[in-house]
């Protein structure tokens, strides 16, 4: 699993798991840009994301570097220079 | 000076009943739970929420049958303790039985406040236990409130946007009574429309433990005789989850939207007792006498009590003593449907203010159930069977551990107060 790079898709996988999904079906279609507030997720859902990507994914994340990510692209791209960073 | 004080009490606003939503183990829903405790349907049985085989005490009453999914988003699941999700769904029920649109009320008009004992003590548990076995990586970040005090008020308001004064009350098994209180004052302060009352749930084993600490809790295995308060061989309480959500609305805000009160809240105390070693007496008499007092009501008005029960011989004897002070022995109708719950820790005094509203609107007196042998019959008048009444004043007493008393009146609304007259 650590050798797979983090994609939006991984995103909307481990978010319908560790912070629910609104019955809207918001988390369908193309969500890179559109910002976590508008997905209806908070910093701490995003925290609770955050945690979850270091242990499937074998990465250190900082919080503060976490919760400035405003949408699943930037998210991603916060991840996977973590990954590159410490390899 | 007595027309003064008269004016600024008929100035206030009266705080009115206008929704009540139940969970509780033997009935899911108001009329469910109406029905039941009624019936004397006993929700008590050998606990299921975990393996209670090595624990002194092993039965429990709980919500039988509770499908989060069915009722929450899961949005709101990975964020909220068994206890939490049922206190949402009680609001929810509350504010339907109110006919009461939330997103309807101007901003700030609405509060929440609400009681609780322990927190979410099912996801502390599991949170702390990841902390030790895995690390603090693997701990939920809604840790960081999932197990708070404050957690059902605070997910009640965010979930209907109800931002008014709120806060919770932390007095145990007195709590849904202190609440009730604290929303009338807010009713006063002229704030229309606040949520309170008190839904628990600590059937975890760090829950279990911690209660059964006390030493009160039933040992007993048959749930047809663990708990028996006012009984010549009580030995204890069984602890049980759920509760009541209340609407409280000022009179006349209620009376604008058309909405009919089911009962107001005339009176209320709290008093604390001295330590057990101190020689001085409990205050549980004068909780009684202050609230009645502040209902304008005297004692031969009361029409039915809802007692504390605790189950325990001295406690009961305590309770007994005040009851036969204020009432004389015998002076009115005592009755404990929690009998058939066990007590609901910060939801067990808000259930019995939505029984008692509920026993004012139908003119009955739910029974007390397993009590065939009452040890007080010569003080109390124990309601053991459905009792038809002409019910117009219910007092509701609550102590919570560790010497919390407190006591709430409540009288079936007049003519005046469906109109929105004040207090």
């Amino acid at each position: 699993m650590s050798s797979r790079e983090l994609t939006v898709d991984g995103v909307r996988e481990l978010l319908r798991e560790v912070a629910g999904e609104d019955e809207t079906g918001g988390l369908d279609g193309d969500i890179g840009a559109v910002p976590f507030e508008d997905l209806g997720y908070d910093s701490l859902a995003l925290l609770e994301l955050a945690g979850r990507v270091e242990r499937d994914y074998r990465v250190r994340l900082a919080d503060d570097t976490v919760v400035q990510a405003r949408t699943p692209d930037e998210f991603v791209g916060i991840v996977n220079q973590a990954r590159a960073g410490a390899r | 000076m007595t027309a003064l004080v008269d004016d600024s009490v008929a100035a206030r606003p009266a705080a009115v009943i206008t929704g009540i939503g139940v969970v509780a183990p033997n009935g899911f829903g108001t009329e469910d739970y109406w029905r039941a405790t009624l019936d004397g349907r006993n929700g008590i049985g050998r606990i299921t929420r975990f393996d209670p085989e090595r624990y002194p005490a092993r039965l429990a009453g709980e919500v039988r049958g509770f499908e989060p999914r069915r009722h929450l988003p899961s949005r709101l699941l990975p964020q909220t303790d068994h206890m939490t999700r049922l206190a949402l769904v009680a609001a929810d029920l509350a504010l339907t039985d109110a006919g009461l649109d939330p997103a309807a009320l101007p901003a700030y008009a609405a509060g929440v406040v609400t009681a609780s004992a322990s927190g979410g003590f099912e996801f502390g548990q599991r949170e702390l236990e990841k902390l030790w076995s895995l690390g603090g990586e693997h701990v939920s970040a809604y840790q960081s409130f999932a197990w708070f005090y404050a957690v059902n008020t605070g997910q009640i308001s965010i979930r209907h946007g109800l931002r008014g004064p709120s806060g919770v009350l932390v007095t145990e098994q007195a709590g849904g009574l202190d609440a009730l209180a604290q929303a009338r004052r807010h009713i006063r302060k002229g704030i229309p429309v606040v949520l309170s009352g008190g839904v628990d749930s600590a059937l975890c084993p760090w829950g279990w433990i911690a209660q059964v600490a006390n030493g009160r809790v039933a040992t007993g295995e048959d749930p047809a005789t663990a708990f028996r308060p006012f009984h010549r061989d009580a030995a204890g309480y069984v602890p049980g989850e759920g509760g009541a959500i209340l609407v409280v609305e000022d009179a006349a805000a209620a009376a604008t939207r058309g909405a009919a009160p089911l009962a107001v809240v005339a009176g209320y105390a709290a008093t604390f007792d001295p330590p057990q070693d101190s020689g001085r007496p409990g205050t549980l008499r004068r909780a009684i006498e202050i609230a009645l007092a502040d209902a304008g009501a005297a004692a031969a008005d009361v029409d039915v009590v809802f007692a504390d029960a605790a189950g325990v011989p001295a406690l009961d004897r305590a309770e007994a003593d005040a009851l036969a002070a204020v009432f004389g022995p015998r002076g009115t109708p005592v009755t404990a449907p929690k009998t058939m719950t066990g007590r609901l820790a910060s939801g067990g005094a808000a259930l019995d203010v939505a029984t008692a509203a509920l026993a004012l609107r139908d003119g009955v007196i739910p029974p007390t159930v397993n009590v065939d042998a009452p040890a007080l019959a010569h003080d109390l008048d124990l309601v053991t069977s459905a009792r038809p009444a002409r019910l117009r004043t219910a007092l509701v007493v609550a102590r919570g551990y560790g010497g919390f008393n407190a006591a709430v009146v409540l009288h079936h609304p007049t003519a005046a107060h469906r109109q929105g007259a004040a207090a």
